[in-house]
């Protein structure tokens, strides 16, 4: 992996809300503008910085969803009800709002087109975040790389980027899911937690 | 760039923590979360051994019956991940790297610690001695579970957290300093919680 996914210091940069977008009851995605944005690879994260007026401040890190697109960076925040800072991203923040953020960060789970395939993503949640900035990678670039992609959310209801990832099928992007708490009427896929014979029915066959 | 107010944010500051053990830009869990950069491996204990390396007349080894019995300490200490939680008055026990180290005559400045798995982290070879480092194989009273680095991991709870490796299955001390795997996967060299030496060239 390469050592230079960072350059030089990483600074704190201004990030205004231009909008936010609620993917399921509990997640929202928020989409900044980060003017001088260097860019990102699929599968990097962000520091976020929230100030209070007496100058207290708390600092959280979220993978970015969104594929690599100017200055604009992409958050998908999962609302924890006890939280210190997801809260104020999910329902605080309106459009037009600043906050700080430095990024992008890390160099070793991610993922480019030209690393090629195949590949088996696996996410429970919002874990599925930063294999959604892949996948969204490999669309924006018409890539047909083997995708599997095993996702378990509580119900249909949780599941983050549904609509999305059904658009985003065939081309080679597989998408299984797993329903672990409840399942809508008919459901034909999974009903119960990741295991390993599960990972072995839906992983490509080696060779 | 100076911080700017974050238009209604008040933040959540525990009522009964001292914010002066928090570091900055950490905040404070009771969980115990679990971060690892691969599969948790899975050795045996008749097949593990803790090594001293690299700059000295002869490698130092150890079974783990040999590393069990040598003495060992209760630590009490704050841990802190780049990953932005502490974790308070944890507590482990374990043999401190003076012990391991006594005696031997080295010219090394460095160190670096392995683990199954491949991961290395390294350190100035000052800052695992002076009672600063333990190789701990229990914590809380209970033998350290495996996805939280047993049957033994280094505790150098002066660092970010990723500085005491999980797994661990030897010291190498080095004349140089060798950058680990985070370290050279964009992380900080030295790691201070106290500095936030979070990433490269903080």
């Amino acid at each position: 992996m390469a050592a230079t996914a960072l350059r030089g210091r990483l600074t704190w940069q201004l990030a205004e809300l231009v909008e936010a977008v609620a993917e399921t009851p509990r997640v929202k995605t928020i989409v900044f503008d980060v003017p001088g944005w260097p860019g990102h690879r699929a599968g990097q994260h962000v520091d976020v910085r929230l100030t209070a007026e007496d100058g207290y401040q708390a600092e959280r890190s979220y993978s970015i969803a969104s594929a690599p697109d100017g200055t604009r960076v992409a958050l998908t925040v999962q609302r924890l009800d006890d939280g210190e800072v997801s809260p104020y991203l999910t329902d605080g923040l309106r459009p037009g709002d600043k906050i700080e953020l430095r990024g992008p960060i890390g160099g070793y789970f991610v993922w480019e087109p030209s690393e090629g395939g195949p590949l088996m993503l696996v996410a429970g949640g919002s874990g599925i975040v930063p294999l959604m900035a892949m996948i969204r990678t490999r669309a924006a670039a018409g890539d047909d790389t083997e995708t599997r992609l095993l996702y378990s959310s509580r119900s249909q209801d949780d599941v983050i980027y549904r609509d999305e990832l059904e658009r985003l099928s065939g081309n080679g992007l597989t998408v299984v899911h797993a329903l672990t708490d409840s399942q809508p009427p008919g459901w034909t896929s999974y009903a119960r937690r990741v295991d390993a014979e599960m990972l072995a029915e839906v992983a490509p066959s080696p060779g | 760039m100076a911080p700017i107010v974050s238009r209604g944010f008040r933040g959540r500051r525990p009522a009964d923590v001292d914010p002066a053990r928090i570091p900055p830009g950490q905040y404070v869990t009771a969980d115990f979360p679990v971060l690892s950069a691969g599969p948790t491996p899975d050795t045996a204990l008749e097949l593990w051994d803790f090594s001293i390396v690299g700059e000295l007349d002869e490698p130092r080894g150890w079974t783990w019956e040999e590393f069990r019995a040598l003495p060992s300490q209760e630590i009490t200490r704050d841990i802190h991940c780049v990953t932005k939680w502490s974790k308070l008055g944890t507590v482990w026990r374990g043999v401190s790297v003076d012990t391991l180290l006594e005696g031997i005559q080295t010219a090394a400045r460095f160190v670096t610690q392995y683990s199954d798995g491949g991961y290395t982290t390294n350190l100035p070879l000052e800052d695992v001695t002076g009672g600063k480092a333990w190789v701990v194989y229990a914590y809380a009273g209970q033998p350290l579970e495996p996805e939280h680095g047993g049957p033994a991991r280094m505790l150098v709870p002066q660092h970010y957290f990723w500085k005491s490796a999980k797994w661990v299955r030897g010291l190498r001390l080095q004349s140089t300093d060798q950058p680990g795997f985070w370290e050279t996967n964009g992380y900080h060299n030295y790691g201070d919680p106290w500095q936030q030496q979070r990433y490269a060239g903080d």
